[in-house]
């Protein structure tokens, strides 16, 4: 099984997305359980995928052909992990601020979490603070991820997290994407930058005290 | 003369700075349509353009970057394309200096192309074609097809406003230094764009926004060989900072003239600036063409 675990990986990496649904159905059947395949299989091929594209080995067309190829395999899985009550990495409430309408990065940045096995909620593109918290407090959020590419709305990233100090909301923050710097995030009193989709998994994973080696 | 007949003459034209940090000082609140303060707000986008023919522009663009219906739909007004855009052209047209020139801008989608993303080739055909008509009614002598990632996107965008309008059409694309050399997001490197968007009849092609002035220098010299055509080159005013509650941008126009100088040695034929830069910063590049015609 160990080898149908590589393969699955390989697929992601190569964005085949019959083959990663075909190698999820197997793997189910023969007894690897959902959580498994995540861990074993998907999130080591996304894992790779974040390395290549953070060192321009790979560019934005090829992550998107390996995201579709994961959530392939993650819709296989999804039923029976909330079946089994199979408990997330953690939840992020992430979206692009309000004003600003670009949503690549973003969704790399989303991508990328699911791969690592957490539960993402995205909120899409010009999200507004009551939306942010109103879902943060839905959903329980642990982490709220915030992108903006314009000089023009990354300021409201203060404006959000301000509110959810007022609200006493105890979510950690995140915060990325082309204008916003470390320098950016503490100055608005975020808990964490990060510089692309790959650091992003592991200052998320750092927030909720989980160390980079960790799988699950 | 037109605007072809200019580049042809071996002129190097000015273009201009930004549109949206002008239009921010100009109180456009945060996250409001650009777009549809050409009709709420004409003065204020009239004297835009006046400021930049006034600091020495040669060419001033539209302000129409996401005029399509697209990028109007995410603020509701994608059934005002054609007034927007028509609008926009006819402001920059009001206050044009004679031998000066008007250029279209068009800005990505913003949406994928297939087969990676939803919108087919011939939907974004026929979007940036409505709004290339809007510009060409509302008078633009040229269109600048800009920031373009994917070349898919920035073929189908030059081919529309060419087939729609017979206006000349610029294109450029936005590169950035990385571990592969430069390559937009999409991991175009500048040999794929010359090619493609030369094919595509692109009537230039260069490079616009990034990381500043210092990049625009490798790009320029990395594409000069490359290619006959004429080079644009409109760099951003560095990479913003964050300081005291607002994003500055660091490349003043005395930190960016050397660095002008130095796109304007390697052979580029348009050069202007992008996000962060102002009229200063073309008052500043104007003296350098200057100073450079005269020798």
């Amino acid at each position: 099984m160990n080898e149908l675990f590589a393969r699955l990986s390989a697929a992601v990496i190569e964005g085949s997305k019959d083959r990663c649904e075909e190698l999820t159905r197997q793997l189910l059947a023969e007894g690897a359980g959902a959580k498994e395949v995540l861990d074993r299989g998907l999130v080591p091929g996304m894992d790779v995928v974040g390395v290549r594209f953070r060192d321009n080995i790979i560019f934005v067309p090829e992550v998107l052909i390996s995201a579709r190829a994961m959530k392939a395999s993650l819709a296989i899985l999804e039923p029976i992990l909330a079946a089994a009550n199979v408990k997330e990495t953690g939840v992020v409430v992430i979206g692009t601020v309000k004003g600003d309408i670009h949503d690549i990065g973003k969704n790399i940045v989303s991508m990328m979490l699911r791969g690592a096995g957490f539960k993402v909620v995205d909120l899409g593109v010009d999200v507004r603070v009551e939306k942010f918290i109103d879902v943060i407090r839905r959903e329980g959020a642990h982490i709220l991820g915030m992108s903006a590419l314009l000089t023009t709305t990354m300021g409201y990233m203060r404006t959000v997290i301000d509110r959810l100090k007022e609200e006493g909301i105890a979510a950690r923050t995140m915060v990325g994407g082309a204008p916003v710097s470390a320098a950016f995030a503490t100055a608005v009193g975020a808990d964490a930058y990060a510089k692309n989709a790959s650091e992003a998994v592991e200052k998320a994973k750092a927030l909720l005290g989980i160390r980079a080696t960790e799988r699950s | 003369m037109t605007f072809l007949e200019s580049l042809s003459s071996g002129r190097l034209l000015v273009s201009d700075g930004a549109m949206g940090t002008e239009l921010q000082k100009r109180n456009l609140p945060s996250g409001a349509c650009p777009e549809e303060f050409n009709v709420s707000h004409p003065d204020e986008v009239r004297s835009i353009y006046a400021g930049y023919y006034a600091a020495g522009s040669d060419l001033v663009e539209t302000n129409s970057f996401g005029g399509h219906r697209s990028r109007l739909a995410m603020h509701g007004f994608e059934h005002r394309v054609a007034e927007f855009g028509r609008k926009a052209a006819e402001l920059a047209c009001a206050v044009r200096p004679a031998g000066k020139f008007v250029a279209g801008s068009m800005g990505p989608t913003g949406d994928i192309l297939e087969p990676l993303g939803p919108r087919t080739a011939d939907e974004a055909y026929d979007i940036f074609a409505e709004l290339a008509l809007a510009l060409a009614e509302g008078g633009v002598d040229v269109f600048f097809v800009e920031t373009m990632m994917a070349l898919e996107e920035a073929e189908v965008a030059v081919r529309a406003a060419k087939e729609k309008t017979g206006l000349p059409v610029v294109s450029t694309m936005t590169f950035e230094k990385g571990k592969a050399g430069l390559r937009t997001m999409w991991g175009v490197d500048i040999a794929s764009a010359v090619q493609r968007l030369t094919d595509a009849g692109a009537d230039a092609l260069g490079a616009n926004c990034g990381k500043g002035f210092d990049e625009m220098i490798e790009i320029v010299h990395e594409m000069r060989p490359l290619t006959s055509l004429p080079i644009v080159a409109q760099a951003n005013a560095g990479i913003p900072e964050w300081d005291d509650g607002r994003s500055v941008y660091r490349e003043t126009p005395d930190v960016m003239a050397p660095k002008a100088q130095r796109i304007v040695d390697a052979g580029v034929n348009i050069i202007g600036g992008c996000c962060g830069t102002g009229p200063s910063h073309i008052h500043k590049i104007r003296e350098l063409v200057d100073a450079h015609a005269r020798h």
